[in-house]
């Protein structure tokens, strides 16, 4: 039988199955975080129980690290008793940690990757729904609850329910100016932030195909910005490229018979779909979101919906409480959107390619004079290879502030958030009430997007900026 | 975990959707080691003000709300971060029951794990029960049958019957899934042969 790229994953990892599809699923690659694992050891702590595989988790700090100068340690003192926390139960239990101090420490669906230590066709987990990054790998990759850590901890499997198939073809080429931050934008655009709920969506298509890896690991990351349960796409000679001697990557002899199996990672031509739309690439602009939720988008062009045009009543009333919360009147022109701060970084678009994008277009200008704007690197390597190319120099040169990696403001679980009704345009994933600082006001763009605001001072078009 | 059997409470209904996890518990009460305690921050920004006082018209400020074991809400509930902070939170607040048009994935699967029902029903049917709430009159969700029982009318709803045993038994999932130490060790051995790399 015809087999999807999720399907093959899936039976490949199945150790067991109920007669109602309840299955019990193996974990190749599990990470771990300070926020969502503390209550998942102390369970396996107060039951007695062990960690059944140490070296398939790999732990980091990242969600409340500090962005400045951490050498003095964290004065935060609950993030401090997180970090903590987290370094403790790694000694414990045996597992490998990338602490604070590590120049590999970093956002961790940065550094899976990074690594190596995320791979294709491997079933990845993680405390954190990001996770979903790493299906751009050919990984079936999602997020879980604490519950489930702890259940992963302790017997290296999950309990899973199958999934549909979903497939997203972006046909085409990408016009100037849009990159793959618009591409999935579109995508949740279109189908709605509950769009892709109970399905695995598979993108395809001329546009992925064109993707670097790092660039499609933007498009997997918001998946679950669209409600599905993971994103995938086939990996290809580029993934095989990217993993070629990586720390954590398979070696010599096992480095062939991997490729081998990686080969084998596609839906197959005749694989059933249970649902299937296509995009053209011609029709993606650059996107910014004017809400709060992230298919509120709009055209960098285009001007705020008004809600009295919408038809259903629970997304009208939604869409007067965002632009209410938003500060913004119906019909006003996007580009008229005045910002405070920019925020490049975070697990969308925190990786070195984001970098050099946003310091290509930045060399040799400022950012406007009332506007703040930092960039956090998504890795302490990522950091390290940025300093080595200078882009540090031209993005502090131009105004920017330079920062130690982390998950930082796409959160704001540390210090580094937005004060109240202040504007933000975000490299970050969501644009939800409260998400980067109580009453901030979040826009979601691309790197080129965030760095035109940042000259601009208001949301602009990076087709503009050269 | 408690079990779930049945549950009758004055509804408390909040009529949005995409009721997000960073609204359900925001980020600054995740720095905690603990599973309990985060019943007083459940939907902070709605409840307080900035200067940390009571906002009077948000609903779970109000008795008889203020008890409400079940919740009414609009479609897409839970949507964002996977926190389990958040059944959490409702759950020490004092809700066990979840009524929505739809729910997003992960915390669907989080309630599971801390004994907390969620029910999928048409929104008409949410705008039957919001009723019940306006009028502070209880209604009654039975598990074991699968039914909501408001005045003299009920309704049914669907469950995946794995679940529901999970939570009528308050199983716990790892020690049930320990168990199967002789398949996952096979589905290891067979692995170390075909993918030596993992």
């Amino acid at each position: 039988m015809p087999k999807t790229l999720y399907d093959k994953i899936w039976d490949d990892h199945l150790v067991h199955e109920d007669s109602d599809g309840t299955a019990l699923l193996y974990v190749d690659r599990h990470l771990v975080h300070e926020v969502t694992s503390p209550q998942a050891f102390e369970g396996l702590r107060i039951q007695g129980r062990q960690v059944r595989k140490p070296k398939l988790t790999l732990a980091v700090p990242d969600h409340n690290v500090p962005t400045t100068d951490r050498s003095k340690g964290i004065s935060d003192k609950q993030s401090k008793i997180q970090v903590d926390t987290l370094r403790n139960n790694c000694k414990e239990f045996g597992i490998n940690l990338f602490d604070v101090n590590d120049k590999r420490q970093g956002i961790v669906h940065i550094i899976g990757p990074e690594q190596g230590f995320t791979q294709p066709g491997t079933v990845i987990v993680c405390g954190d729904s990001h996770t979903a990054t790493h299906g751009a790998f050919g990984s079936l990759a999602f997020g879980i609850g604490t519950s489930e850590v702890e259940h992963v901890l302790a017997t290296q499997t999950l309990i899973q329910k199958k999934s549909k198939n979903f497939r997203v073809n972006i046909n085409g080429r990408l016009p100037a100016g849009v990159t793959s931050k618009d591409v999935i934008l579109k995508i949740i655009g279109t189908i709605g932030t509950a769009g892709g709920t109970g399905y695995v969506i598979e993108f395809a298509g001329e546009v992925i195909r064109n993707l670097s890896v790092e660039q499609r690991m933007t498009i997997c990351n918001m998946t679950i910005e669209a409600g599905a349960r993971a994103g995938l796409i086939a990996p290809d000679d580029k993934t095989i490229e990217y993993f070629k001697d990586r720390p954590m990557s398979p070696k010599g002899e096992n480095w062939i018979k991997a490729i081998a199996h990686w080969k084998k990672l596609f839906s197959d031509s005749d694989a059933k779909f249970d649902k299937e739309i296509n995009i053209d690439a011609k029709d993606i602009e650059p996107l910014v979101t004017w809400g709060t939720s992230p298919q509120d988008v709009s055209p960098i062009t285009g001007e705020v919906p008004d809600p009295e045009k919408e038809k259903d009543k629970d997304r009208r009333t939604a869409m007067y409480r965002s632009l209410e919360y938003m500060g913004l009147k119906p019909k006003m022109k996007i580009s008229d959107i005045k910002v405070d701060k920019i925020f490049i970084g975070s697990c969308t678009n925190g990786r070195i390619e984001d970098l050099r994008l946003a310091a290509k277009l930045l060399k040799g200008k400022k950012i406007a004079s009332d506007v703040s704007a930092m960039v956090v690197p998504g890795s302490g390597l990522v950091k390290k290879q940025a300093e080595e190319e200078g882009i540090d120099k031209v993005f502090k040169n131009a105004g920017f502030e330079w920062r130690e990696p982390g998950c930082s403001m796409c959160l704001g679980m540390n210090e580094d958030q937005l004060s109240s009704k202040e504007r933000c345009a975000s490299t970050s994933n969501r644009n939800f009430e409260g998400r980067q600082g109580r009453g901030g006001r979040t826009h979601l763009v691309s790197p080129g997007m965030a760095v035109a605001a940042a000259i601009k001072g208001y949301l602009a078009d990076v087709r503009e900026i050269n | 975990m408690e079990k779930f059997i049945k549950l009758k409470s004055i509804p408390a209904h909040i009529p949005l959707m995409n009721i997000d996890t960073d609204m359900i518990i925001p980020k600054q009460f995740l720095k905690t080691i603990k599973r309990t305690g985060l019943g007083k921050s459940l939907f902070y920004e709605m409840r307080y003000d900035e200067s940390g006082k009571l906002i009077s018209e948000f609903i779970l400020n109000n008795d008889p709300y203020s008890k409400s074991k079940i919740l009414l809400a609009g479609k897409n509930f839970g949507c964002g971060s996977s926190r389990e902070h958040a059944p959490w939170a409702l759950l020490d607040f004092g809700i066990r029951c979840v009524i929505s048009p739809s729910f997003a994935d992960i915390f669907y699967n989080n309630c599971f794990n801390n004994g907390i029902l969620p029910i999928i029903i048409d929104e008409k049917l949410i705008q039957e029960l919001s009723e019940y709430s306006k009028r502070k009159e209880e209604i009654e969700v039975n598990l074991t049958e699968q039914m909501i029982l408001y005045g003299n009318k009920k309704l049914t709803f669907d469950i995946e019957p794995a679940k529901k045993k999970r939570l009528l038994e308050g199983l716990d999932n790892i020690g049930l899934s320990l168990k199967k130490i002789p398949n996952i060790e096979k589905f290891e051995n067979s692995m170390n042969k075909t993918k030596p790399w993992i």
